[in-house]
């Protein structure tokens, strides 16, 4: 069998861009089908287990590039599978930055304020808890009181986690088995199969061409489910709209591979991509400081040694995110748990003078690996990634059964991303050195490159075509009915966790996704309440509607 | 005299736990083990099951093995030439190195610029998780076992369903100063 089949909305990938863009389409009466290129998982799947093929290398993706890795989801729910839940909005001066192109480059129609009811529709759809002391791990709370030791604030994290069932296990990253976060498991998406939306799993999307009748034809290989180097049959699917939702790794991808098919990309496809500034720093807990200058005690006489306890970034340090400020210069700082593998690996010894990533004093900080306290710095970068030629499959060339590829994205951090890492580290260490309370090094970029967990923007919307790919509806230029919803649309760093943001704009392309469908004889219509039947988001937006239904 | 095959399955497992042993080094398994330097006490990499995981083609590393061996094997030469030491032929050259040695080529090996920086790279990726993952072995069996690295690392033993709990897991009382610019619903301002 090898005709195509067809339907109205073709959605490529199942994170938050995805999930809300599928739900939305399908509530509002359009045909929608979902390729997804990782394995669907839910929470019985979910096990604590770092051993290769366990759900922890089969939901997410590890891409080693030139001077920049990325780790992502690689599941039905994306990103939002293997997150750590963090929802913070973005502060306002991240929507006025420049960065490099000597001009605002975020589109004029959105600003704190005009995006503030889209962040509402999300806060209404995924639930998210203001944390509260309570709920502040050891590894929270020891970050908290070191910054008010150095006369610093430091903040609980809005996170879509239900505190009722969070058992503190720190297995988050490999899916929450307790079903305690929030993920689009747990709202948009079976909202959208409620509605009819059929989600596809293991069908990696290759390419997008045109149909003779405006629309496009979405090329799929279905994947094996054990081993990611493995492809089975491929086939094609017709559709009036796409909307990709790959991930910011992936989405620009595949768009350059369509170019044979499709025609010119416009030039910022690929291009600009933000590793959203993130950097990791290890500091170890002298345990007798830790009791003696900041107080703190636990259960069994322990000051801290908690490091395997808990759930994720719970405490933020937010006093560089000061808007006066010069750009480049602004910052957060925030505690977050990283299981073994992939990380300890980057951990150096504070005060080595050379590569300390491996050895001798490498093997004693491990041993001391209950007294770590990561601390995860976003800055501003510079935007400084590129995609090369993409691979012949996929976004990368697979090197491990699953987990574990290489792609063609390029970093070379310029001296502005570089002198922000070294003002976030200086800071940290102010902080966590003070009194003895720690000792501190930075993950060393030499061993895999800069490392990010929230790639954005290399695919971003704006209003200067030179720089942006995406007008500010999220349809890709001179491509109609094609939308970009992941966090390839949002046009740089935001200096907090980028899951609120990349979500709300997803809720804001939708009017315009809903119009563009329409126009394309599709019978659909706006204005789905979120997933549980709450309304009061929807009448929030309701006078932005009409300026983004129109072209 | 041995058959040859054992000899070169001898130099490649020689060769690539020295390897694993420069990345999370360990104590020697007998006095005369040779491709465990014992820079350290305790177990480290070989221990933890380094050679297992390499030869699990779950990793995509294991058909390149013996390449990984001929290049070190080179590599190694050619270092000892460069800095006039002289190399046992008793035991492979990498083997041959001193722990101080082996830690430099495998620190050049490993270097930006390097041209096979990335495979010596995903080879040292591997050993290290041997050591703080055990990620050829399931997680809950790898601590029942006593596995050396999660033990120094000093991972907890789950529950009895293969869970982990905390209930014990927050000092439960305000620590910090609020952000003066925070949202009702806690975000930045």
């Amino acid at each position: 069998m090898t005709s195509t089949e067809r339907t109205d909305v073709l959605v490529v990938g199942s994170g938050f861009g995805g999930a809300i863009a599928a739900y939305h389409l399908a509530a509002g009466g359009a045909r929608v089908v979902v390729l997804e290129r990782g394995p669907w998982l839910t929470g019985q799947d979910f096990d604590h287990d770092f051993k290769l093929g366990s759900s922890y290398t089969r939901a997410f993706d590890f891409t080693v590039g030139d001077g920049m890795s990325i780790l992502g989801g690689n599941c039905v729910g994306g990103g939002s599978v293997v997150y750590f839940a963090a929802m913070p909005r973005a502060p306002r001066f991240v929507f006025e930055r420049h960065g490099s192109i000597g001009r605002r480059m975020w589109p004029a129609a959105v600003n704190r304020d005009t995006l503030d009811p889209w962040y509402d529709r999300v806060a209404e759809s995924i639930p998210i808890t203001q944390q509260s002391w309570d709920d502040v791990t050891y590894a929270g709370g020891l970050w908290a009181a070191a910054c008010d030791h150095a006369g610093r604030t430091a903040n609980p994290v809005p996170a879509a986690i239900d505190r009722s069932k969070c058992t503190n296990c720190n297995w988050m990253m490999a899916g929450c088995h307790f079903d305690a976060k929030q993920s689009l498991l747990l709202n948009y998406l079976p909202a959208a199969v409620a509605h009819g939306a059929e989600i596809r799993p293991l069908h990696e999307v290759q390419q997008i061409s045109r149909t003779d009748d405006g629309g496009y034809r979405v090329h799929y290989d279905v994947m094996d489910d054990e081993d990611y180097r493995l492809r089975g049959e491929s086939g094609t699917i017709d559709a009036k709209i796409v909307i990709l939702a790959a991930g910011a790794g992936a989405t620009p991808v595949i768009l350059q591979r369509s170019e044979a098919t499709l025609g010119a990309m416009p030039h910022a496809v690929g291009r600009y991509f933000s590793g959203n500034g993130e950097r990791l720093n290890t500091a170890i807990i002298n345990e007798d400081k830790a009791r003696e200058v900041l107080g703190l005690e636990r259960e069994n006489g322990l000051a801290y040694a908690a490091n395997q306890i808990g759930k994720g970034p719970v405490v933020a340090n937010w006093d560089r995110l000061d808007g006066s400020l010069p750009e480049f210069e602004r910052f957060s700082l925030e505690q977050l748990y990283f299981p073994p593998g992939l990380g300890t690996i980057l951990a150096e010894v504070p005060g080595a003078t050379g590569p300390s990533w491996f050895g001798v004093d490498k093997k004693e900080i491990l041993k001391r690996w209950q007294s770590w306290l990561i601390i995860f710095q976003m800055i501003e970068d510079n935007n400084e990634g590129v995609f090369g030629p993409p691979p012949a499959k996929g976004n990368a060339d697979r090197l491990s059964q699953q987990m574990l590829g290489v792609g063609r994205l390029k970093y070379d951090p310029t001296p502005q991303t570089l002198r922000a890492w070294a003002m976030a580290d200086a800071e940290v260490k102010d902080i966590l050195e003070r009194d003895g309370i720690a000792e501190v090094a930075a993950w060393t970029n030499d061993v895999v490159g800069a490392y990010t967990v929230h790639p954005l923007s290399s695919c971003r919307i704006g209003d200067d075509p030179a720089t942006s790919a995406l007008d500010d509806r999220n349809e890709l230029r001179g491509h109609p009915g094609i939308f970009v919803t992941d966090g390839s649309a949002v046009p740089g760093a935001l200096t907090v966790n980028p899951a609120m943001t990349i979500s709300a704009l997803a809720e804001r392309a939708i009017p315009g996704i809903v119009a563009a469908a329409r126009e394309r004889g599709v019978e659909v219509t706006y204005g789905a309440p979120a997933p549980d039947g709450s309304t009061s988001g929807r009448r929030g937006v309701a006078p932005l509607i009409p300026s983004l239904s129109r072209r | 005299m041995r058959p040859p095959s054992t000899d070169v399955d001898e130099t490649r497992t020689m060769t690539l736990e020295a390897f694993a042993d420069t990345i999370v080094p360990g104590e020697k398994r007998s006095p005369d083990d040779r491709a465990i330097a014992g820079a350290t006490t305790g177990g480290g990499a070989v221990q933890a099951g380094a050679l297992d995981l390499l030869g699990w083609d779950a990793t995509g590393l294991t058909e390149g093995l013996d390449g990984f061996v001929t290049a070190l094997t080179g590599h190694a030469t050619a270092y000892a030439l460069e800095h006039g030491l002289d190399l046992d032929p008793a035991v492979p050259p990498f083997v041959s190195l001193t722990f101080e040695h082996r830690t430099a080529l495998v620190r050049r090996l490993t270097t930006p610029g390097h041209p096979e920086k990335e495979l010596w790279v995903s080879l040292a990726l591997f050993c290290n998780m041997a050591f703080d993952s055990a990620a050829h072995m399931s997680t809950a069996d790898a601590i029942a076992q006593g596995h050396p690295g999660l033990l120094a690392m000093g991972i907890e033993k789950p529950d009895a369903d293969g869970r982990w709990r905390f209930p014990n897991f927050s000092y439960g009382r305000p620590l910090a100063r609020l952000h003066p610019d925070t949202t009702p619903t806690g975000s930045p301002s």
